[in-house]
């Protein structure tokens, strides 16, 4: 039977939400002191709510080592960081996701130096797509919130093991005001139970962890890491069915809108799913056959599920707020590429980079994406990629 | 339950064994012997959290490990980070009920590269959260897991594969990073350096490390023959020399301010050449060139001063 949610909260910061949210349900928070959530812990701690140690270590490579060490003595633990700070992180992101640590990251997708820039794009968490994390992409700070409770229980699946990243948009959805129902603890509590660890640091039974690997052995880690990704889409609709029983919400691992009879569908993810859905609204009135597949996975990608459904669409136009440099095309535009590389009849794809260093997306900038596709396909041709919004 | 430290022989053949044999560290490594010692003072469940370098690889080559307690690896600049992050989860879960265990103690170790340079800020930070843990550094004065590159641990005058010694050139030209003293800079609760030779003070020092509240360290000086072109069978005898030639004095540091001269070092009538250390080693051996004859002097002039001025801070005239 649902439950009914907690009344509506007042207007509050996702990050603030966010904290708030791993502060209660985790059992070690560890973050560098340069994020707003260390003046929020000790808010928080004020009130009494805090349930967790929270490590304020010195650097986001600490930050993610300090997980590392926590979870593997078997305790719960989240993060969060943005931009350079996952970039410092980089190596021990690889270690996190290859020793099979169940940690949740609460990424701000942010803009990577140089020039030094605090906005968004996704060129931080599209750099570390390899790393073995799970990668969420969400679009409003319910959405950030409840993926956030769903992401513990599907890391945490002994069939999953790996870490994920919550993303959020920098600034548009991390400092985003809006209102959320909120689930009170208890339910979060019965919903997540606690952390059945399958093998931890324990002087009973000593064991050794993250050992050297070489050529003879090294291969099977990354082929059971790789079985491990492939079990996330099974897990994870079980996972968000429970979910949706609790709260009436459910989101899966993309959202479409308006695809079914598209001539041309807008392929996006993060808050920009929002600025296309609005614009495609707009195009529908003036009759123009358009719809959005909103992406939440990206890794693992849902590939079968995503070509199911552009399969007859004639053209798919990609918005990405990242520029892979001297690729073809970009992280999202190369994975379509892929996923439809093998049908013998192909949707046109069109890429386009927006979006860079925080640069506005309006819903012009969507228009012309979609006005240059139908252009290609009029000529029965597109590059491969281009950039817009941007002097040239 | 707390067990005794391992201090007389008979004691240490019976306290329990932390690392096998069979792992593949080189013939006369001292390492192997450190952890050892380490293990003659443990009182109790213990884990260890440890970066990469000459010990984590070959105790460790899956699917073997000579590791009979908890141990983890992560990276090269990580284990007191790693460290911090074992010892407030293993506290919030006894809080909530979910570790029975009475007590256990959280050790980190790392070689010289770990500890003096890439690891430096995580050790930074673990000491000024000031978590109860001991980080023991075996220091075999360069990367030599890697190919005995230089390090912040490096002597000056000593041949590395990144400080070789040649025309123009003596070895390394910088000096040794003053580690255990920048550790203590930290108002450490206790910061002491040790010598596999002298193996009681090693164990009584490591002991009171772990019984000491917050967080401890521990500097140990761990000869390596394959980088320093020695005999495997004379690493003691080198470990002893560097005491007695001044390169690596026994004391150590109570919270940041007190120093005490340990007993090996106090009783040097006084300090042996630094000749006498540098002939056992090939590492060394360009020194006796006559053109290195000046530098050679002003190393012997520098470890003097160093000397003098740790027994002022010693209360020793």
């Amino acid at each position: 039977m649902p439950l009914s949610p907690k009344p509506l909260s007042n207007v509050t910061l996702t990050f603030l939400l966010l904290t708030r949210l791993r502060l209660k349900c985790s059992d070690a928070h560890v973050i560098a002191e340069d994020t707003i959530i260390v003046e929020d812990y000790q808010k928080f701690a004020a009130d009494g709510e805090v349930h967790c140690r929270v490590i304020p270590v010195e650097s986001e490579h600490s930050a993610m080592s300090a997980c590392i060490g926590s979870s593997a003595v078997g305790a719960r633990v989240a993060t969060a960081s943005a931009s350079a700070g996952l970039a410092l992180m980089w190596e021990i992101l690889y270690c996190a996701a290859s020793m099979r640590m169940p940690i949740i990251f609460t990424v701000a997708n942010r803009a990577l130096s140089a020039p030094i820039n605090i906005h968004n794009d996704w060129s931080d968490t599209y750099g570390a797509r390899d790393s073995g994390f799970i990668q969420i992409y969400t679009q409003s700070c319910q959405e950030a919130y409840d993926t956030t409770i769903m992401a513990f229980k599907i890391a945490e699946d002994h069939k999953v093991l790996l870490p994920i990243m919550v993303c959020i948009d920098g600034f548009i959805l991390s400092h985003n005001v809006e209102r959320v129902e909120m689930l009170p603890t208890e339910a979060v509590e019965n919903f997540l139970g606690v952390r059945k660890p399958f093998i931890t640091l324990d002087p009973e039974n000593p064991i050794t962890m993250g050992p050297l690997a070489l050529t003879n052995y090294y291969f099977e880690f990354k082929e059971q890491q790789d079985r491990a990704m492939e079990a996330v889409p099974e897990v994870f609709a079980k996972v968000e069915a429970e979910f949706e029983m609790m709260t009436g919400r459910k989101y899966g691992m993309f959202e479409k809108h308006k695809t079914d009879d598209a001539d041309i569908i807008l392929f996006t993810h993060s808050t920009l799913g929002g600025t296309a859905k609005a614009t495609v609204d707009v195009l529908r009135e003036k009759g123009e056959k358009v719809g959005v597949v909103r992406l939440r996975m990206f890794r693992p990608f849902p590939t079968k599920e995503i070509v199911e459904v552009v399969k007859n669409a004639k053209a798919v136009a990609v918005f990405e707020k990242c520029r892979s440099f001297g690729a073809p095309s970009n992280p999202l535009a190369l994975e379509l590429r892929t996923a439809l590389y093998d049908l013998e009849k192909r949707p046109m794809v069109t890429d386009f980079v927006i979006g860079l260093g925080g640069r506005d997306v309006p819903p012009t900038t969507i228009i012309e994406g979609y006005e240059k596709t139908k252009e290609y396909l009029k000529k029965g041709k597109a590059p491969l990629y281009e950039t817009l919004g941007v002097r040239k | 339950m707390t067990e005794p430290a391992a201090l007389k022989l008979k004691d240490m053949l019976k306290k329990q064994e932390i690392l096998s044999s069979g792992h593949r560290m080189c013939a006369g490594c001292a390492a192997p012997t450190i952890v050892k010692l380490m293990g003659m003072a443990l009182r109790g469940p213990t884990i260890v959290c440890e970066v990469t370098g000459c010990l984590e690889v070959a105790t460790t080559i899956y699917p073997f490990t000579a590791w009979k307690i908890p141990w983890i690896h992560v990276a090269f600049e990580n284990a007191a980070a790693v460290a911090s992050g074992v010892i407030e989860a293993i506290e919030v879960m006894r809080e909530k009920g979910r570790w029975s265990k009475e007590h256990v103690d959280v050790i980190a170790i790392g070689g010289d590269g770990g500890t003096f340079d890439i690891g430096f800020g995580a050790i930074s930070g673990m000491l000024e959260r000031g978590h109860d843990v001991v980080y023991m550094c075996y220091d075999n004065g360069a990367y030599q897991n890697t190919g005995i590159q230089r390090s912040g641990g490096t002597f000056r005058g000593q041949e590395t594969t990144t400080s070789w010694a040649g025309k123009v050139s003596p070895g390394k030209e910088q000096r040794k990073k003053p580690l255990a003293e920048i550790v203590a800079a930290h108002r450490t609760p206790y910061v002491a350096t040790v010598d596999p030779y002298h193996h009681r003070d090693f164990i009584t020092k490591f002991r009171k490390a772990l019984e000491v509240e917050g967080p401890a360290f521990i500097h140990a000086f761990s000869p390596c023959p394959r980088g320093w072109r020695s005999q495997t069978g004379k690493s003691m005898e080198i470990a002893k020399l560097a005491v007695e030639v001044g390169l690596h004095p026994l004391y150590e540091i109570f919270n940041g301010t007190e120093y005490k001269m340990s007993g090996p070092s106090r009783r040097l009538k006084e300090l042996r050449p630094l000749d006498d250390y540098w002939k056992t080693q090939g590492q060394f051996k360009h020194l006796f060139k006559p053109e290195w004859a000046d530098f050679k002097r002003g190393l012997q002039e520098q470890v003097n001063d160093d000397w003098e001025i740790l027994k002022k801070k010693c209360g020793i005239e």
